[in-house]
């Protein structure tokens, strides 16, 4: 079972040095300053399937993206893909074979679109990148194969991205991202800026390309209903750290960590007509000076002293893992039953 | 008693000229007083440019074609930009998905609250800085007093939500405008502001035209539901209605493609295509080339709004989901 893992996050920690310069920090006597953006974060995401990291805005979830396909270095912990660690690469080649593996996707489209080249060019690129095709006619057939693999077609090559919806514009970002023939693909909030009809289109097609391609993803998403409908696995992420991670079925129906709890509460539900959600008080605190002990004490309705001075480590379970102190000395209410996912029809699904 | 926003037959075309291609293409409709309409559509649909119409906020070329704006009885478009500023402050609130639109980088949010205040109602300094503290401490500003000499860069996202949703409702608007006011903000932030939205507006009293893609941000306040596609009503209900059972396939099509955190399904239910482009409208039913029902009719001649239960909806044959699959295609 295990040795189909394709990616391992194994104690990955990215922090970011916002100090001062020096001379101020010796006169003003100030301490250096982190931001404590990813803290000793590991789990394995096995092959062809999808493993959904969820957080709020600056929980850190980008930043582990950005380590994972290697253009963040990591402060501690390392990430290894089909067991070959990133960075620290011995050659060039071993390098470029790596990053042809990893490919990313995100939020914006227009981020990986040249808005001045014709599509083409762009889905092209990492092609040449990696010395993946030939020559010129080669080029343009695998654009216009992968063109059509993404629900559009080889003429749209000639059109440039200001052409183009959205929707569409996601659809190219994919196909240049399969270009390469990932084995895993990042895909940071790829639906978070479309439309709801939109955004079905591109997580069918997401979900298509996975059984065509025999792809792996790790999908960075706050939508709830996204996870529920794409995730295999799923982490929750608060201020730079896991607290809660499992099968996405599990999880979902009876999760554990008062933080997913509540997560869950905010989810609007047009299925639900009135339902004033549950909004969680206060907001994150800042990731420079993360607080002693558990960072979720001050908006945990269930904290107590030892949340403020002990920090909870992830513990098992079942078969989820939860950080926290509630759940180890069993002070965790039972989790209500009215909204958990139909998991007959999940099943089914697999 | 008069609708607190009515609008009838807005035309907003781009450009003035007689072939002007129409954004907005005659649309129509009320929100009662104390009423909370919710008002989606896809990217492009015209939701914003209706709200900027209403505001007196079109900028060239976008240009008011044809229609009728009142509030409370009163009409308010073709006004001068000194009358409609007095409007905008003093009975019509609005609400931007970037807070950073409605307040000022240099000035503190105290000064930007009392001077909104003492604008629009004759005040003294003393008492306008007392309600803007009792405002900002409703809208659940912690610390209200010295939050007022702080400088918008000095808070958070949610937390200039906030301040912007006080300067809102500072005059006792009688219709706020909310364009995509949680949008930009985090799922626990914008559970936070959703709930403050609707508390202040059943406390004061106030109408709100609140704009949004989000389904879910629509079920849980809103009292009515209009639909917008490609500039026009598809649909417009009672949101218990419109939400359950709706009459157009185009909105029976949104809600069947968000994804169910109850029911795990293999595909979505997806709408095919995308809507078209300004000027680009096909004849007859905008919604035909992506309509599984459209008939020989649909393709020639538009559907006027017409009676479905307690919704109107613009099609030849609304309702019936049963006859009506939304394909749950592979075709990506
Ligand atoms: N290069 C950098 N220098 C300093 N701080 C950074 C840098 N990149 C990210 N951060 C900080 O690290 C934290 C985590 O950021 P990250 O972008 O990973 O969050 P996120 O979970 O992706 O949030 P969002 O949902 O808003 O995209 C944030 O506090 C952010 O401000
Ligand atoms: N200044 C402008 N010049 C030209 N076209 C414009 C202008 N402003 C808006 N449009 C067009 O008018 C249409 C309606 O725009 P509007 O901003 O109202 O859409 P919306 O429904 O608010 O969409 P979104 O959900 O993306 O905010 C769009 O097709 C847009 O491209
Ligand atoms: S450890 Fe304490 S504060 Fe943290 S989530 Fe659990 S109960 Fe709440
Ligand atoms: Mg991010
Ligand atoms: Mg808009």
């Amino acid at each position: 079972m295990q040795d189909d893992v394709l990616l391992a996050v194994n104690n990955l920690t990215v922090r970011f040095d916002v100090s001062a310069p020096a001379l101020k920090r010796l006169i003003t006597r100030s301490p250096r300053r982190f931001v404590h953006a990813v803290e000793d974060v590991s789990f394995t995401v096995p092959r062809r399937s999808v493993f959904a990291l969820v957080g709020e805005s600056g929980c850190g979830k980008s930043t582990l993206a950005r380590a994972v396909v290697g253009v963040e270095r990591p402060t501690s912990g390392h990430v290894s893909l089909a067991g070959r660690r990133v960075s620290g690469f011995t050659t060039r080649a071993a390098e470029r074979t790596w990053r042809s593996d990893v490919q990313m996707i995100f939020q914006d489209p227009q981020s990986s679109l040249n808005p001045r080249w014709r599509v083409g060019r762009s889905v092209a690129e990492p092609l040449r990148t990696h010395r993946m095709v030939a020559g010129r006619a080669e080029a343009v057939e695998r654009v216009g194969a992968l063109l059509e693999a993404v629900g559009l077609s080889s003429e749209d090559a000639r059109r440039f991205p200001h052409q183009f919806s959205g929707g569409q514009r996601q659809r190219i970002a994919i196909a240049r991202a399969l270009s390469t023939r990932p084995a895993l693909v990042v895909c940071d909030e790829p639906t978070s800026a479309l439309d709801v009809s939109v955004q079905a289109q591109i997580l069918n097609l997401m979900r298509r390309l996975q059984r065509e391609f025999g792809l792996t993803y790790l999908l960075i998403t706050h939508n709830f209903a996204v996870v529920a409908h794409m995730a295999d696995h799923v982490g929750v992420m608060y201020l730079g750290r896991l607290v809660e991670q499992g099968p996405a079925d599990v999880l979902l129906a009876d999760p554990k960590h008062p933080y997913t709890r509540l997560l869950l509460d905010t989810v609007p539900d047009p299925a639900r007509r009135g339902r004033a959600r549950e909004p969680m008080k206060g907001e994150a605190p800042s990731p420079i000076n993360p607080p002693v002990g558990c960072a979720f004490q001050q908006r945990c309705p269930l904290a107590t002293a030892r949340c403020a001075h002990e920090r909870p480590v992830l513990r098992s379970a079942g078969r989820t893992a939860v950080a926290c102190h509630a759940f180890e000395e069993r002070r965790l209410p039972p989790w209500r039953t009215s909204i958990q996912p139909d998991l007959q029809s999940a099943e089914g699904s697999r | 008693m008069s609708p607190a926003l009515s609008v009838n037959g807005l035309t907003v075309t781009l450009g003035r000229h007689q072939a002007a291609p129409k954004v907005i293409d005659d649309l129509s409709f009320d929100v009662g007083p104390g009423e909370i309409l919710g008002m989606v559509g896809e990217s492009g649909a015209g939701k914003s440019l209706t709200g900027q119409a209403i505001l007196g906020l079109l900028d060239p070329p976008l240009h008011m074609a044809g229609g009728r704006i009142e509030v409370a009885g009163e009409r308010i478009d073709g006004l001068s930009e000194t009358a409609m500023r007095s409007w905008r402050g003093r009975r019509i609130g609005a609400v931007f998905q970037d807070p950073m639109t409605s307040l000022n980088p240099l000035l503190t949010i105290g000064r930007q609250l009392t001077e909104t205040i003492r604008t629009h109602l004759p005040m003294n300094a003393a008492s306008a800085r007392e309600r803007a503290i009792r405002l900002l401490s409703e809208v659940g500003v912690p610390a209200p007093e010295e939050r007022m000499g702080a400088y918008p860069h000095m808070l958070s996202g949610g937390m200039r939500q906030r301040v912007v949703l006080a300067l809102a409702f500072a005059c006792d608007p009688m219709l706020v405008i909310a364009d995509e006011p949680t949008t930009a903000l985090d799922v626990s932030i914008q559970a936070q502001i959703v709930g403050l939205l609707r508390r202040m507006c059943r406390e004061r009293g106030a109408s709100v035209m609140l704009i949004t893609h989000d389904m879910g941000v629509i079920a849980e306040c809103a009292d009515r539901v209009a639909v917008l596609y490609g500039g026009r009503l598809a649909e417009i209900g009672p949101a218990d209605t419109l939400l359950r059972e709706p009459a157009h396939p185009y909105t029976q099509g949104l809600m069947a493609s968000i994804p169910d955190m109850r029911r795990r399904v293999d595909m979505l239910p997806q709408i095919p295509g995308s809507m078209p482009r300004v000027g680009g409208a096909p004849s007859g039913c905008a919604f035909h080339p992506r309509c599984s029902r459209a008939t020989a009719r649909c393709r020639a001649e538009r559907p006027d709004l017409v009676g479905h239960g307690s919704c109107l909806a613009a099609c030849w044959m609304p309702g019936d989901p049963s006859g009506f699959r939304p394909e749950a295609t592979h075709a990506g």
